[in-house]
């Protein structure tokens, strides 16, 4: 362990961090906008340089490792003077507009700008060209806000292994897009958005829906019926500066009300509709293919994730029919709200405005998707992110700690635990089990609370297996029989998932696949910044708001039941299929 | 900056024969890891320049997307994904032909072809660029057009350097 000196505090440090690293040990801040972290530093801001004793020049400290004996300074009248040239120079180009910047007052260049003591800017560059890409249903990219950082490009190619973003050009050239400044709907794009979660700037921001809502809300010919995905009970909180992990699921519902939604329910609710849709559909593949010996599309890819979905679309539509059919909980819901719900409350589904509130950009996009209209409208209207709702909520000049704890509404608003934990990496996998184990063998999945222990917690790539033993009576066939399963988030690892597969190297019966690291808790539309400590406090929250139901199991769920029974008839019949299910296009891949 | 020239250079294609060229230069290589830019010089030597079809052949053959490749082809000068003349010269702006009045060369070449950098005679004969750094610095201010340097030009002699290329093209205009 080399021995370093950093403002004259001398310790000892692990082998091979960065003097970033090290001075964060430390208790020391050192700032960037460009670092991030578990990833290779790119070096790109400048902002992080330090004085190190014996060097010529100031160095990066991001991509600088300690050595022994090293004497380090991050406060020096030099390393302050050179941290505000670079902000300035980076300024000087910045097309920023910071009073009617989506980023105002969550932007790491403003606040750093503030911090550093910038009240002058010493240089007057040529700004960046501005120009707009709105060609998404998405994402908005700015690159007159862009300083190059290159987080998107890490984003986009590393963690998603997607491709749509890249430097182009060279020098002061230098544009950050898809290729020769095309558009982002020219080039092969999920729409993830986790470029705009670690964008630093407003240079990559959702498209906002916020203007379509107040408008409904405003429109009497309208009921506004508003969904929640578990995921933004955990996160919403951020937006009022709450830590991480920071449960506001009351409150939620509260400010809500208080918008002026008229019904408040929850995506939760359709989440344990796809357990038994889903679920369902598992099961009939594999007794298709160990009864009658069929040749099904195996394993089954879950359908939950809309970046997913887009990213087979694409990149694997040799898999397509290994996608489950079930739409996402997100469309399910829009489509009973619009048929179920409308019915019963006497509206005609055109006058019902379905919102639903998602950690998400590219749910955005799936809801724009032509056949999402099975109500004969389009299924759900608006998708707000979770930063979205916080801005409304405070437009509302509502003072969300103030508020009380509320219940959402029947019967849309009632749910499992299993459907809460949704809302993280190895959720869908574990409620599927929940409600699959207990099918076959009467009996609850033998774990500690109902939880896959093997399929949890942040590991890229998780497989488990689970052997089955004493089924009921019709699932026989299953007995002895052990399930593969494995659960991957974030898509790189999902293309490592599918390729193992499509190689034969592996072979698994169900798959879970969530867009984003960490799944929706780490999406792309949730409060910045979303680094692994504030994942996991997120789906600690989650596994908390799961183990405090009562029910916990999808199957459970009297209103699913119910839904059934009134109107839907049973899992995977006529009308489930028609409101429930979709099918998926092939996308060319550019 | 958007492209749109590039867009139109690509309109009037001839996407079949591009697409053959470019598998038969994945026929003759050996594709590995660090394949890209070989394949991009090949692919320029052959056609001239980059077409956008050759550029998304080849990120397809190789697993990458047309963003990373655009943005290596970009990222180099000696790329270009416009049609070039006959003759490409390019005019060091290296520091020691930058002192040494390689601007005024360029001026110079700019003047006497009517084109500015990046672009190409409307006869399609000469290509005018700028290189950082041949290489020859003793010999500054240094140009190239094609393989050939030529050491310690004069602004006024742009003319005389050009003159025998134009011969060898009239030559050849009046033999068709």
């Amino acid at each position: 362990m080399p021995r370093i000196t950093i403002n004259n505090i001398t310790r000892e440090v692990p082998e091979g961090i960065t003097v970033f690293e090290a001075a964060r040990e430390t208790g020391i801040r050192v700032p960037s906008l460009c670092r991030m972290e578990s990833f290779q530093p790119t070096g790109a801001c400048r902002v992080c340089v330090v004085e190190v004793e014996g060097a010529k020049n100031l160095v990066a400290s991001c991509t600088t490792p300690v050595s022994e004996g090293m004497v380090i300074k991050t406060n020096t009248k030099r390393v302050r003077d050179a941290r505000r040239l670079a902000v300035e120079l980076i300024l000087s180009e910045h097309n920023g507009n910071c009073q009617t910047c989506d980023r105002n007052n969550t932007c790491e260049l403003q606040s750093l700008a503030f911090e550093l003591g910038i009240d002058n800017i010493g240089f007057t560059g040529e700004p960046a060209c501005s120009r707009t890409d709105m060609s998404t249903e998405a994402l908005i990219r700015d690159n007159a806000k862009c300083i190059k950082c290159r987080r998107c490009v890490v984003a986009c190619n590393e963690i998603q292994t997607v491709g749509a973003l890249f430097p182009q050009y060279r020098g002061f050239n230098t544009l950050i897009g898809p290729a020769f400044n095309y558009n982002l709907a020219d080039v092969t794009c999920v729409q993830c958005g986790q470029c705009a979660a670690v964008c630093p700037v407003g240079a990559i921001i959702e498209v906002s829906h916020i203007e379509r809502v107040w408008s409904a809300l405003d429109d009497p010919s309208k009921v506004v019926v508003v969904q929640t995905a578990p995921a933004v009970r955990a996160s919403l909180g951020e937006c009022f500066d709450y830590p991480p992990g920071t449960l506001v699921t009351g409150k939620m519902t509260a400010a809500l009300r208080r918008m002026g939604f008229h019904h408040v329910f929850d995506t939760n609710f359709t989440a344990d509709l796809t357990i038994i849709e889903e679920g369902m559909e598992l099961l009939t593949r594999i007794k298709k293919a160990f009864v009658e010996k069929q040749k099904v599309a195996l394993p089954q890819f879950t359908s939950c994730s809309p970046g997913w979905i887009n990213f087979m679309e694409a990149f694997y539509p040799e898999f397509l029919p290994n996608l489950s059919t079930c739409k996402s909980p997100q469309q399910m819901f829009g489509a009973v709200a619009k048929t179920y719900l409308s019915k019963k409350y006497g509206c005609r589904p055109e006058d019902m405005y379905v919102v639903s509130v998602m950690p998400c950009t590219a749910k955005k996009y799936e809801a724009a998707r032509p056949e999402m209209n099975s109500s004969g409208v389009r299924d759900v209207d608006a998708v707000l992110t979770t930063r979205e709702l916080g801005k409304m909520i405070k437009q509302a000049g509502i003072d969300f700690p103030l508020l009380p704890d509320e219940e959402m509404d029947k019967p849309l608003g009632v749910s499992s635990g299993a459907a809460d934990i949704f809302a993280n990496t190895g959720g869908v996998m574990e409620a599927a089990l929940r409600t699959a184990f207990e099918v076959i063998t009467g009996k609850k999945l033998p774990f500690n609370q109902m939880h896959v222990e093997a399929i949890s917690g942040l590991e890229g790539i998780k497989e488990t297996e689970l052997t089955i033993t004493g089924t009921k009576e019709e699932w026989s066939f299953l007995e002895g029989v052990t399930l593969k399963l494995v659960v991957a988030h974030g898509l790189g690892n999902a293309r490592k998932v599918v390729d193992a597969v499509k190689s034969g190297e592996k072979e698994y019966h169900f798959v879970e696949i969530m867009t984003c690291p960490g799944g929706c808790i780490g999406g792309g539309g949730q409060p910045r910044p979303t680094t692994d400590e504030v994942r996991k406090k997120r789906i600690e929250a989650i596994y908390r708001e799961d183990e405090g139901k009562a029910l916990r199991q999808s199957h459970d769920n009297p209103k699913i039941k119910q839904l059934y029974g009134d109107f839907l008839g049973f899992p995977l019949g006529e009308l489930a299929h028609k409101l429930l299910h979709t099918h998926y296009t092939e996308k060319e891949r550019i | 900056m958007i492209d749109e020239d590039l867009k139109a250079a690509d309109c009037s294609c001839k996407t079949d024969s591009i697409i053959d060229e470019m598998a038969a230069i994945f026929n003759e290589n050996t594709i590995t890891e660090g394949s890209l830019i070989p394949i991009l010089q090949k692919a320029q030597t052959r056609l001239g320049y980059l077409p956008v079809q050759a550029l998304r052949y080849i990120a397809a053959r190789l697993n990458k997307s047309l963003s990373e490749v655009a943005g290596v082809v970009g990222f180099y000068s000696f790329f270009s994904t416009v049609p070039r003349g006959k003759y490409v010269i390019r005019v060091c702006l290296g520091t020691a032909c930058y002192v040494r009045g390689g601007k005024e060369v360029l001026s110079a070449l700019e003047k006497h072809l009517g084109i500015t950098v990046g672009q190409t005679t409307d006869d399609r004969v000469f290509s005018l660029e700028v290189g950082r750094c041949f290489g020859a610095c003793g010999l500054a201010p240094v140009i190239m057009i094609n393989e050939e340097v030529y050491q310690r030009v004069k602004p006024v002699k742009v003319g005389e350097i050009l003159a025998p290329y134009k011969m060898r093209e009239a030559e050849m205009e009046a033999v068709k």
